[in-house]
């Protein structure tokens, strides 16, 4: 499999690795008895039986899918569940609204709203320092200055509405389930497992119709389509640090007689706040990534231009909106970190409360004024025009003007290469055996890889994805998966080892990195487009784009975490660089090596249906076709679910190849809570 | 560390009533005049309410509904909202009064079936034609069209074959079919007319027309399924391939077609609720009727000019007072 591919060469290496390198050469070399077997059986069977069909042809499975969707639509004026989620729905957006008519849009008869831009940038500011310091106010300040000097100061102020209810909701929700994901017991907590899954993979466009459905059109459907995306990271992230405080406390703790309750509140909670913090803001970030999907049912905020832009093909115009939600995220997300560490100094009594307080009362009367100027005085409610926005906008197209006429025959060739050497080649041996040849090699490599367990996750998954009509879709998929992983690999590889071995370069990178995160693929479709044409190819970079830099930042902390006296030890006995990086460095960071490939493997496979979008067709295709006509959704439907099931092949086979004991374990949940991914599932056809 | 809580509380809530209280009194400026004004014209303008419109994802959908909008807006002081919508969310959004009108329908005989009042729960209804015609088609770049006319006769196609070949066709040429939300034949006029083609789906309106302007930039080959009105003719003339002419019935079997696609009248769908209030607003959908050149203009506008769809409507309503008086005079 593509994935081990990336494993260092299993030379010899120092001490504790040696014998696991063995295991993995034995493993390699079985692997590659499979596939020789497999390509012998694919050059006499080529092209039989692969289950291929026409792309918009239907079959009994989708159209009885479909039908049941528009059974519960023909049902909507009776049907009891659809009025109670529909009034809930209007609630949302009664909410918004309201939120929305107070400080983003004109609140008729006003000519603006309730509270002005000096207002809201007031109470804002006065809030970044009353929950975190003044370096956080002033972040804060420059972000919404940000917003209303590019032009786009309602629709960001609306994309912090829907971000804030469906955020406050996912904790409300999310806090008690993530008690009991950290204190229930093994069936439930797997369930639940399964559940948590199956929301952090499944394409948002498969079940962005049937919200609409049961809530409504708009912010309610956005509100919801956010939350359902924002609970799992909260529920994984707080269950883990409530499961994960340390046994001893507790025995030490229930020895003095404590009660259930008494423990989960006054010991489980608050020591693993921290971490239930890193959850909340995961789920910050979860949420903002939705911002341009939900747009596509009407909901506000900064999606919408974004999306307007797509259809003018207007890039410039594309970006500014992108790079403002960036902006956004990296305010929230340095606005959380920050506050919860200052509650920590606060807890301990390390903090000087008279001058905050002087501070903080002469500013709550700055605020009151200038909330009381933005009610008056149409300057100070109206955020003054500038023309910054689309001359940034102008910019960028010219940029990007000059990058196409320039590299295009470059781009092209790289493409054809690309498609020629791996593509291809991958592509005839997964969807053009027999479906039954492939199913078995994938087994059996499974089995060498993963052993009894991996075996196991893929009979199950193979058989479901033949069962759901889309084998040759999700062979076509899974190629352009394990390609783009490999590509994903290679980066964070070389730029990880490059930014943990210089300071300098991860200063630089880092900020590139957390915007490749965020930033909407929406931003940069045409642009690899234009460099790349419709093709399997441009959906690769698209996704590579998204998933190396959550790779890269593993890598290099993995490496960077390697002990510093084993690299002076090594360097005392002489190692070159090269021989340092690679019998020292990686193989000591080998854990955080098999943690970015699954996460780079799951975060690729969340761009599948962005892929579907810019011509690689298979499953992404077949996603977007059943949002866009509803008598296909079946087939979406069942395309989402295909989708999940790879993710979930490729996720247990990884576990069980990388089959990290106990202590290991802890350690590899450390790395992944301070890189902030998402754990254990992909974010979503979309974006973060 | 009590006392300290007991403090905040307190600065939060004497601020908390502080807010309110300025936000009771605010008054007097520039604001409360244009608050006074909006509400005085809000009571002298007539009973026409609120108007939501779907604004479905293409340019010239845009043009139709800001268009119709300034007009409701101006003459009869509609409230208009604007909800961007792909169009079966929009249908569904009829039943429960979110949508109120789409203005410009493609066709959607799986969604008549479920709203029309014939087959289905009958909370849409057709309104009649806007004028404008919808051309789908097989298009290639007007450079290609030039160096080679003889492609525009699909019988010519297959001796093109070779140079249509790209990365994705597996070595036959490549068709670029488009974004899945529109009816497509391609896979089974390729095979059905025995070409040489493999069908590569764009996926979305911004992979087809970036590939179309690339191509004719490059002077690239590239045939795919495209469709008038568009803004990107005002750009590039794209040129139609003829195929087999379309004749009645003859796409009723997905599997058996071979032959073009038909021009389609579009048309004006509303909420059957809301057509019955019968004022001004469904009066002016009634007559609202323009050509592909007119929609076209007010495409370009916002496409091409970088203008806002309301500055664009605005100016175009401005400049033909004698169109948009055959509208409301009806």
């Amino acid at each position: 499999m593509t994935t081990l591919a990336e494993r260092p060469p299993a030379a010899p290496a120092p001490e504790p690795v040696e014998d696991r390198s063995s295991v993995w050469a034995s493993k390699w070399a079985w692997a590659a008895v499979v596939v020789a077997v497999w390509v012998v059986v694919w050059r006499f069977t080529d092209g039989v039986d692969t289950l291929a069909r026409p792309v918009r042809e239907s079959t009994d499975l989708f159209d009885r899918l479909s039908q049941f969707r528009n059974d519960v639509l023909a049902s909507r004026d009776t049907n009891p569940v659809v009025q109670a989620t529909y009034a809930v729905g209007q609630w949302f957006v009664d909410t918004t609204d309201w939120l929305s008519r107070m400080l983003a849009v004109p609140d008729f008869p006003r000519p603006v709203p309730q509270v002005g831009w000096l207002g809201v940038l007031a109470a804002a500011t006065w809030l970044g320092y009353a929950v975190a310091n003044l370096r956080i106010a002033l972040l804060v300040a420059a972000s919404f200055a940000t917003f209303g000097l590019l032009g786009y100061w309602s629709d960001a102020l609306d994309l912090l509405i829907v971000t804030f209810v469906a955020v406050l909701l996912a904790v409300l929700i999310g806090l008690p389930l993530a008690v009991y994901y950290g204190t229930g017991g093994r069936v439930g907590v797997g369930m639940m497992t399964s559940l948590l899954d199956l929301l952090q993979t499944m394409p948002t466009f498969v079940y962005l119709g049937p919200i609409v459905l049961f809530f409504g059109i708009g912010s309610s459907a956005a509100v919801v389509c956010t939350l359902a995306y924002a609970l799992p990271p909260i529920i994984r992230i707080a269950g883990h640090g409530i499961r994960n405080v340390s046994t001893t406390t507790i025995e030490a703790t229930d020895s003095s007689g404590q009660t259930a309750r008494q423990r989960l509140l006054k010991v489980q909670l608050p020591m693993a706040r921290a971490t239930i913090v890193v959850g909340l803001n995961q789920t910050i970030m979860a949420a903002l990534s939705m911002a341009t999907l939900a747009a596509y049912v009407d909901g506000p905020g900064l999606g919408k231009p974004v999306l307007r832009a797509l259809t003018r093909n207007d890039v410039g115009g594309a970006f500014v909106p992108g790079m403002l939600i960036v902006l956004m995220a990296v305010m929230l997300d340095r606005t959380t970190t920050a506050a919860s560490r200052r509650a920590e100094i606060a807890a301990r009594g390390g903090d000087d409360p008279r001058l905050r307080r002087l501070v903080l009362g002469g500013g709550l009367v700055g605020v009151l004024v200038a909330v009381w100027l933005s009610r008056q005085q149409l300057w100070a409610a109206q955020f003054p025009e500038s023309d910054l926005g689309g001359r940034i906008a102008d910019a960028v197209d010219s940029a990007f003007g000059w990058i196409t006429s320039t590299f295009d025959g470059l781009t092209g060739a790289l493409k054809d290469s690309v498609s020629t050497v791996l593509l291809n080649p991958l592509q005839s041996l997964l969807a053009d055996s027999p479906w039954y040849v492939t199913g078995l090699a994938l087994v059996a490599i499974a089995y060498v890889v993963g052993r009894r367990r991996g075996a196991v996750a893929a009979v199950v998954c193979l058989t479901l994805i033949v069962l759901l009509d889309l084998w040759h879709s999700a062979m076509l998929t899974l190629t352009m998966v394990l390609v783009a992983t490999l590509l994903v690999m290679v980066l964070a590889l070389v730029f990880g080892v490059w930014m943990a071995r210089s300071r300098a370069v991860d200063l630089v990178l880092r900020p590139v990195l957390d915007a490749g995160q965020t930033i909407p693929p929406f931003v940069y479709l045409i642009p690899v487009l234009a460099l790349f044409d419709p093709t399997r190819f441009t959906a690769i970079v698209a996704s590579v784009v998204y998933a190396a830099p959550v790779a890269i930042k593993l890598v290099a902390d993995g490496i960077s975490a390697v002990s510093p006296s084993t690299l002076e030890a090594s360097r005392s006995t002489g190692c070159t660089t090269w021989q340092e990086i690679f019998k020292v460095q990686l193989p000591m960071a080998r854990s955080s090596l098999v943690l970015a490939t699954n996460q780079g493997l799951l975060y690729v496979l969340s761009m599948v249906v962005i892929g579907g979008l810019v011509g690689a067709g298979a499953l992404g295709y077949d996603v977007v076709l059943g949002f866009s006509r509803s008598e296909e959704w079946g087939k979406g439907a069942a395309a989402g679910l295909t989708i999940v099931l790879l993710g979930v092949l490729i996720d247990r086979v990884c576990r069980s190849a990388a089959d990290v004991p106990k202590d290991i374990a802890g350690a590899r949940t450390r790395t992944l809570l301070r890189s902030k991914v998402p754990v254990g599932g992909s974010p979503k056809s979309g974006l973060i | 560390m009590r006392n300290q809580r007991n403090r905040a509380a307190r600065l939060a809530s004497v601020s908390a009533v502080a807010v309110l209280t300025l936000a009771a009194c605010g008054s007097g400026g520039s604001i409360s005049e244009e608050t006074a004004a909006n509400e005085e014209k809000a009571a002298s303008s007539g009973d026409c309410g609120e108007v939501n419109m779907a604004v479905n994802p293409w340019v010239g959908y845009e043009a139709d509904a800001y268009v119709f909008g300034a007009v409701a807006e101006q003459e009869y002081g509609c409230t208009m909202n604007y909800k961007d919508l792909k169009e079966d969310v929009s249908w569904q959004g009829f039943g429960t009064g979110e949508v109120d009108v789409v203005i410009e329908d493609w066709g959607h005989p799986d969604l008549e079936d479920k709203f029309f009042a014939e087959k289905g729960d009958g909370s849409a209804m057709e309104v009649g034609p806007i004028g404008n015609v919808g051309v789908i088609g097989w298009f290639v770049p007007p450079w290609l069209a030039k160096e080679h006319p003889d492609i525009l006769d699909w019988n010519n196609l297959n001796k093109y074959a070779k140079d249509f070949a790209t990365s994705e066709s597996g070595g036959k040429g490549q068709f670029l079919g488009a974004d899945p939300s529109y009816v497509q034949f391609d896979e089974a006029i390729v095979s059905n007319l025995g070409l040489d083609f493999k069908v590569v789906f764009s996926g979305s309106e911004a992979a087809s027309i970036t590939a179309f302007q690339k191509a004719e930039e490059n002077k690239e080959f590239l045939i795919g399924y495209f469709y008038e009105p568009q803004w990107l003719f005002a750009d590039i003339d794209l040129q139609r391939v003829a195929l087999p002419e379309y004749t009645d019935g003859c796409q009723d079997d997905p599997a058996k077609v071979a032959c073009d696609y038909p021009e389609t009248d579009l048309n004006k769908i509303a909420s059957t609720s809301w057509m019955e209030e019968d004022g001004p607003a469904q009066k002016l959908l009634q007559s609202f009727s323009w050509t592909n050149d007119d929609q076209n203009l007010v495409a370009k506008y916002i496409s091409e000019d970088g203008m806002s769809p309301e500055d664009a409507a605005a100016k175009w309503v401005e400049d033909n007072p004698d169109k948009v008086a055959a509208w409301t005079q009806s």
